[in-house]
């Protein structure tokens, strides 16, 4: 091949030069440059974003640099063991109002969890497109923002009336209503989560469903299920509103030790900061501060336990 | 016992009936919690049923509260919660939209990691995970802004918020009284300082619903948005937001059921005067302030017209709520690739 043109006489074409297909680019304008309103646009919306994000935390600093700075200068070991101070006296405390909390967000568990926990596994074991799963699947989302004071109003009709008065049990109902969603909807997630393989394993060994999700599934679950457990009581022992017609109020303690009373009138931090706060007292409204400075505390403890759960269960 | 050592065998008698009577509880559970809300549905409206019979529709549309005469209204409350829910949707939206994009987009991440480079130091191990580290931190810092309870940013409102707008407040009223919005003075508690402590407190469900949706955008559309010659922004605004429309509607419209249903801010804030107003400063009231409010020291006639008042904003909230959850179910469908939010 390489003989045969090399022998041939070689025709001379003329040559056109290509164009130069960049003659009509302007390099300049490709660079990058904060002149053009493109790019320009581009950063200030960039900064625009931060700046929103930024003030939007600002809140959350304000209210918790409030509370450290007003709750904190009360802050003592009489505010937990005293019982609340009429106006103008000094020190008191809300040591019935912790207490009272307390036994009404257990209770409230005592009555959410069992439900919740195996509503979410039967949603779990249900078939994904069966049709009673999804309409409790879809009522637990809607009741997740179902007002809370319906809650209490819904306790009121339902307890109140019928036990003829505001009690502990009503206001722990009225939690409870709160707090199944959060249960059902995170319990029926962290057993879907568990391998299928671990499932069929006991079924193979002729495990009934029962063992297997007694010995299985919950165990292997369990970190997921106290993580929305935990949420689900960090909100309810910040609820003020379904308490206030609940289990209203009381500035004595539920019964001595050994004796409680749970069907009588029962303080809670939340309602406490709500009736302190619009007190024309100095004294009382400080204490409001130093309730509120405990009740954040609380609440964030329970989310930082929740969220050491969901390590785990990730980490797993 | 030749097969001591073989753990596999056939239930036993007892250990099936244990199963039917467990599988029988979960039933009864599932139905319990299934029938839930019907039930509350329906225990408050056998509740509200005098009030119903003796006011009917007057009571949706009068503007008088006036226990002594016996005559029960509640347009002023409606309009309250809408108006106060409204200008609260609009303010924690802007701002929840923005802190979703910032927070999908990782744009503290990057910025962290830019800093790092500049010192040269983004190779060093210990400093590896910061960037990531800064997003995660950011992420938690907005949500604990949904764990602080309502009671303590109403607090938080009476005694921070109130004081800091009270002098551009007032200076607004007198320089610029003649705008309807700005048209009386704030004395105290007001819509203004109800709206802003409202908007915070929706702003984290906006934020973490939309960051949700932000995120599960397939990356091929954002690649092949910057392969076309498209800034971030101009990939952000016209490709990744149009496609998590759906998510952030949904967001959008849950965060304003949270908002019409919020109650003990609203009711230590917003001032509980009946009255329909459109200015900013003046005390307002809404339902659910109405029945904390008046709950406590009702007599029987008046528990009944408060039942009514529940009932209404019972109403309201479930359909919004609904009408979310169905926008959301929907989104989480089309986005391929998009997981359900729960």
């Amino acid at each position: 091949m390489n003989n045969i043109t090399s022998e041939r006489q070689l025709v001379q074409y003329p040559v056109e030069p290509l164009p130069n297909p960049f003659s009509d680019v302007d390099f300049a304008k490709l660079e990058k440059s904060l002149l053009r309103p493109r790019t320009l646009i581009n950063h200030l919306l960039s900064l625009l974003t931060a700046v929103m994000t930024l003030l939007a935390l600002i809140p959350l600093f304000s209210v918790i640099i409030r509370l450290v700075w007003r709750g904190g200068q009360n802050l003592s070991m009489s505010v937990f063991t005293q019982l609340p101070p009429t106006p103008l006296e000094q020190g008191g405390g809300f040591g019935n109002a912790i207490v009272g909390t307390l036994i009404m967000v257990v209770l409230a568990m005592l009555i959410s969890v069992p439900i919740g926990v195996l509503s979410g596994i039967y949603l779990a074991q249900a078939k994904i497109e069966s049709s009673l799963a999804s309409s409790v699947r879809f009522s637990a989302k809607v009741l997740t923002g179902f007002p809370s004071i319906l809650a209490g109003v819904f306790a009121y009709v339902v307890i109140v009336r019928a036990t003829g008065g505001y009690s502990a049990v009503a206001g722990a109902i009225a939690l409870s209503i709160l707090m199944l969603p959060t249960i059902i909807l995170t319990a029926e997630e962290a057993i879907r989560m568990v391998p299928a393989k671990m499932k069929e394993a006991a079924i193979g060994m002729g495990a009934t469903s029962t063992q297997t999700v007694w010995m299985v599934l919950l165990p292997t679950a369990l970190p997921g299920i106290l993580t929305g457990v935990m949420l689900a009581v960090a909100r309810a022992a910040g609820e003020t509103a379904p308490l206030l017609f609940t289990a209203l109020f009381s500035n004595y303690w539920l019964g001595t030790i050994g004796h409680v009373d749970l069907m009588q009138p029962t303080a809670s931090l939340a309602v406490l900061i709500y009736n302190f706060a619009g007190m024309p007292f100095e004294n009382q409204v400080n204490l409001a501060w130093t309730a509120a400075l405990v009740l954040v505390m609380l609440v964030l403890i329970t989310n930082l336990i929740g969220q050491a759960f969901s390590r785990k269960q990730i980490n797993e | 016992m030749s097969d001591h050592d073989q753990i596999a065998r056939p239930p036993t008698h007892s250990q099936q009936i244990i199963d039917k009577g467990f599988r029988w509880l979960c039933n009864v559970f599932v139905w319990m919690s299934v029938l839930l809300v019907a039930f509350i549905v329906l225990r408050t409206s056998v509740a509200a049923v005098p009030a119903m019979r003796q006011y009917g529709f007057r009571f949706l549309s009068g503007t008088t509260w006036d226990p002594q005469t016996g005559q029960y209204s509640i347009l002023p409350e409606i309009w309250g919660t809408l108006y106060t829910s409204l200008l609260a949707l609009i303010i924690g939206t802007a701002f929840g939209l923005a802190a979703a994009v910032f927070l999908s987009e990782g744009f503290l991440g990057q910025f962290v990691f830019a800093i790092l480079k500049a010192f040269r130091l983004d190779t060093r191990p210990a400093l590896r995970t910061l960037p990531d580290n800064a997003d995660a931190l950011l992420k938690n810092l907005i949500e604990l802004l949904a764990a602080i309870p309502s009671v303590v940013y109403g607090l938080w409102g009476l005694f921070v918020v109130i004081p800091f707008i009270r002098p551009a407040c007032n200076w607004l009223n007198l320089k610029l009284g003649w705008i309807p919005l700005f048209g009386t003075t704030l004395s105290g508690p007001g819509v203004l300082p109800a709206v802003i402590v409202l908007s915070i407190m929706i702003l984290p469900t906006i934020t973490a619903i939309s960051r949700d949706a932000l995120v599960a955008v397939p990356p091929k559309l954002r690649a092949a948005a910057y392969g076309l010659g498209a800034t971030r922004w101009e990939t952000v605004l016209a490709v990744i937001i149009p496609t998590a429309s759906r998510g952030i509607a949904g967001a959008v419209i849950l965060a304003f059921g949270r908002a019409l249903g919020e109650t003990m801010a609203l009711a230590m804030l917003v001032g509980n005067a009946n009255r329909i107003s459109i200015s900013l400063f003046s005390p307002a009231n809404t339902l659910a302030a109405l029945l904390a409010n008046n709950f406590p020291e009702a007599g029987p006639k008046q528990v009944s017209v408060l039942m009514f008042a529940a009932l209404v904003l019972l109403g309201i909230t479930l359909f919004v709520n609904i009408i979310g959850s169905v926008i959301l179910q929907k989104a989480s469908g089309a986005v391929e690739g998009g997981r359900e939010r729960v």
